[in-house]
């Protein structure tokens, strides 16, 4: 029965026992090394019996802190995939002199440079981004949790899905051989009849959803939710940022959804958007994904931005230096990133005065960013400094990102650009600005952040050590990237032949080294500051002296976040309440009203990969059960009108008067 | 600092009554309100795609060799009435007849039957006579955009049936009028992009 091909076709479509990788002795070690981690991992979940404890507190959970919480982890465990990618790509890059092929083959080098960046833009920077901003927003407007807890759930999960379809694709079959926009002709089904372009695809389709809802959710939050008292003018700017953010969120992603579907139309249906014949247009494909993809960067900037904000006012004690000035930039900024998306592609051939446009616009986006650098420095002007990391890190930043910002201008000018389009200078260029910006915004974020979700802070010595080893590691791993740009070295290529090239790279893989060690560093700073939690713990729940509303809530907060709405009546809140003298409410608590867990965010999300996992490898009977089955399941949900539930008060009395007795106890401490 | 007459207002840091999550009913609204913004983006980009490919016959049929306007006329008024029954089914709502709701219902579902049934008897004709999708940049576009909008009403129609029987179970309860009203924007919305797709693609493209 089995020796049937047409059978196991109609069962396992294209999948058969070659689309295992066992020919590639570098994935066969990485499976292997993965494989026995998982198993360590599942077992000893088994073993600690912590898997209904995940199921109930965690993983069904609507609360829009432990879905923050996840959310980083998910970005955490993708950030090491994504660099050992980028340290695969470095190593090859520095070897491959002189005759020598390195020892990764192309079609393993194409796909490891693909999904580098794939997983570190839609994997990493937007989970690690989500999770903050879900994490930090409701506790800062004084909400109980964000508008719809439940598909917040979802959309976590639905995050979570993208992200194993492109784990499996390095086991199963292959991905994407493209770069991580995937342009066509070279995407569409003639020149990639794999299944990597259609693991692209439904992964970042999958991720889509829950990217694209968790911005409608986000964005009904602050506009909804927010406490009474808190005017627009009143939002903390990391706020702000997210609102910015996750309008541009829902502005962008469904021309990233519409896209991805018209190149899936052409690789499933044979249609003609992005062919070279039959009328079809494949500058069409680049000038859409752009529309999207220019927004994006700002969608992941701007949250950083905000970090910075927060913590400088924080950390300088006092406030921030034109708050207004800096809302109007962020609003400025989320308007001119629609209007400058071809200056990723000058050479398309669009004329002079198309380029000069978009050249110009491009060039405008550094004024209000650098109205944002003098706030913050203006705000350190005479501030009373804590060199806390956070702090370290925003500093950090302000000189790295400068840097990033100025070669972005210089690239903004259509001529100049024409010299180092697709050169490892534009490499070096993003790369200053979403390492020195995004990403120490994210450290910033997570050391200053940390204490909130957990209850005690982060060990600063390794956080010393992360910072230090990551800020050199990045000037050492991307200057020699702008040097040998400049010199014309093309990105994405696997092998050269000018010897007195290899120097600046093996510098770069040096610099890539140091960043390994940051990281090391940072999971070591974690797991140390988890066993020395008792020395490093804060009761009081404000443990840097903090200016806005979540910290006036305990840490970790508890579910309800605050056991009365806060009423705001000044910019800074919790800096005002402090001075002003709050007392904190001893008795007369209520039930509170709060959403109920559910598993549905899980079903649906792990329904969906199976129906991407069908149409990926043309499974088609299992895409249509699995399709029937998630379109049934859903409805089947709304039937359940039976989701939410009261907090009662004596619950709630409990909870306050253990932080009275904490409280008490800090304060005779101190 | 603070001034002589708002000195009561500043001193209070909380509410002392709480009601959590009451307006979550507005916020439904307003987020589904959002994601139909999200989706009109869709169809913006489906109709740029169709402006750019729209004339790139690739020597194959153009609108003129195709469209049938009397049809296409007929099919408009379906889901125009659609619209109009909905708007009817929810001033029921509004009045809480259960009863006469559920049949502006039915008549609406059976009117965008109708739409999807001309819709697809007119794909059905194109592809006999050789105009598929796959024909050239023109056709494609032409199906992805009108197919886009027949499917978005596919799901309106099915998403009618569960709420008719959710209705028929739990009556006009507040969760069950809200679910009403998003289906009504929806349905609404539907409209204004057929009117579009009508304005643009049908009724210019015989004017090519």
């Amino acid at each position: 029965m089995f020796d049937n091909p047409a059978l196991l076709k109609a069962i396992f479509g294209r999948l058969t026992l070659e689309s295992l990788p066992l020919h590639e002795p570098i994935v066969v070690a990485t499976f292997i090394v993965v494989a026995l981690g998982g198993i360590a991992l599942v077992g000893a979940l088994t073993y600690f019996k912590l898997w209904g404890y995940l199921w109930r507190e965690w993983f069904t959970s609507v609360d829009h802190k432990r879905i923050g919480v996840m959310y980083m982890v998910l970005g955490i465990v993708m950030l090491l995939r994504g660099f050992s990618d980028a340290i695969m790509m470095r190593l090859q890059q520095a070897m491959a002199f002189g005759g020598s092929e390195g020892y990764l083959n192309s079609h393993h080098y194409d796909q490891i440079f693909t999904a580098h960046g794939v997983i570190m833009i839609f994997f990493v920077a937007m989970p690690l981004v989500t999770g903050l901003m879900n994490f930090v927003v409701p506790l800062q407007i004084g909400a109980r949790d964000v508008s719809f807890p439940f598909l917040n759930n979802f959309s976590f999960w639905m995050t979570v899905g993208g992200a194993v379809i492109v784990m499996m694709s390095l086991f199963v079959g292959e991905f994407a051989r493209t770069g991580w926009l995937a342009y066509p002709p070279l995407s569409g089904i003639g020149y990639s009849p794999d299944v990597g372009v259609d693991y692209y695809i439904w992964a970042l389709q999958v991720a889509g959803v829950g990217t694209l809802l968790s911005g409608v959710n986000l964005v009904c939050t602050i506009v909804k939710m927010r406490a009474p008292g808190m005017t627009m003018m009143r939002m903390p700017i990391f706020t702000w940022t997210a609102l910015c953010t996750n309008v541009l969120i829902v502005a962008a992603f469904p021309v990233l959804t519409a896209v991805l579907a018209l190149l899936a139309l052409d690789r499933y249906v044979g249609t003609n958007f992005f062919t070279n014949d039959f009328g079809g247009n494949p500058m069409m494909y680049v000038n859409l994904i752009w529309i999207w993809g220019h927004p994006e960067v700002y969608i992941l900037i701007l949250p950083a931005f905000g970090i910075f904000s927060e913590v400088t006012s924080a950390f300088c004690g006092k406030r921030l230096f034109g708050y207004t000035s800096m809302v109007y930039a962020t609003i400025v900024i989320t308007i001119l990133s629609y209007l400058v998306w071809l200056h990723h592609f000058f050479t398309m051939g669009s004329g002079a005065s198309v380029n000069s446009f978009f050249g110009i616009t491009t060039m405008i986006i550094s004024i209000p960013t650098g109205a944002k650098i003098f706030n913050w420095l203006f705000t350190m002007y005479r501030g009373r400094i804590r060199f806390e990391l956070p702090m370290m890190w925003t500093v950090a930043f302000m000189l790295t990102f400068t840097v990033g910002g100025m070669t972005g201008v210089l690239l903004a000018v259509p001529p100049a650009d024409f010299v180092l389009h697709n050169s490892l200078f534009l490499v070096a260029h993003f790369h200053n600005v979403i390492i020195g910006g995004v990403l120490f915004g994210l450290f910033a974020g997570i050391s200053y952040w940390f204490p909130k979700a957990f209850g005690f802070r982060l060990d600063p010595f390794w956080g010393k050590m992360s910072f230090w080893f990551w800020v050199v590691g990045f000037w050492f791993a991307f200057m020699p990237l702008y040097i040998l740009g400049l010199m014309g070295v093309t990105r994405r290529l696997r092998t050269f032949e000018d010897p007195s090239l290899q120097i600046w790279f093996i510098i770069a893989a040096f610099g890539a080294f140091l960043i390994l060690l940051g990281i090391l560093s940072f999971l070591i700073q974690i797991f140390v500051s988890v066993r020395r939690r008792e020395q490093l713990r804060d009761d009081t729940g404000d443990p840097w002296d903090g200016r806005t509303l979540e910290w006036a809530t305990s840490s970790p907060p508890p579910a309800y976040n605050f056991a009365f709405t806060p009423v705001i009546h000044d910019l800074d809140t919790w800096a005002d309440m402090k001075n002003r003298g709050y007392q904190r409410p001893l008795t007369g608590f209520h039930d509170i009203h709060m959403p109920r867990n559910t598993g549905a965010g899980v079903i649906l999300a792990g329904l969906s990969v199976v129906l991407a996992v069908a149409l990926i490898w043309y499974i088609w009977w299992l895409a249509i059960v699995s399709f029937v089955a998630l379109i049934g399941y859903a409805i089947a949900h709304t039937f359940n009108y039976d989701r939410d539930f009261h907090i009662p008060s004596s619950d709630v009395t409990r909870v306050e008067d253990e932080r009275t007795r904490l409280l008490a106890a800090t304060s005779q401490a101190g | 600092m603070a001034h002589a007459d708002t000195v009561i207002d500043d001193t209070i840091f909380h509410l002392e009554d709480d009601h959590g999550h009451a307006e979550s009913g507005s916020s439904t609204m307003l987020g589904f309100w959002i994601y139909l913004m999200s989706d009109c983006l869709i169809f913006a980009m489906l109709f740029a795609v169709y402006g750019v490919l729209g004339g790139n016959y690739a020597a194959g049929p153009a609108p003129k060799d195709l469209f049938d306007l009397p049809l296409v006329a007929l099919n408009t008024t379906m889901l125009l009435l659609s619209s109009i029954t909905y708007g009817f089914a929810m001033l029921e709502m509004a009045k809480g007849r259960v009863r006469p709701m559920q049949v502006w219902l039915v008549i609406t579902g059976l009117f965008g039957l109708a739409f999807l049934g001309i819709e697809l008897y007119e794909f059905a004709h194109f592809i006999h006579e050789g105009a598929t999708p796959q024909r050239s940049g023109f056709l494609s576009s032409f199906f992805t955009l009108v197919g886009t909008h027949g499917l978005h009403v596919t799901f309106g129609l099915v998403w009618l049936v569960v709420l008719m029987v959710q209705v028929s179970r739990h009556g006009l309860i507040a969760a069950n009028q809200r679910r009403l009203m998003c289906l009504s924007m929806f349905w609404h919305f539907l409209d204004v992009i057929w009117i579009g797709v009508f304005t643009f693609v049908y009724l210019m493209g015989m004017l090519r």
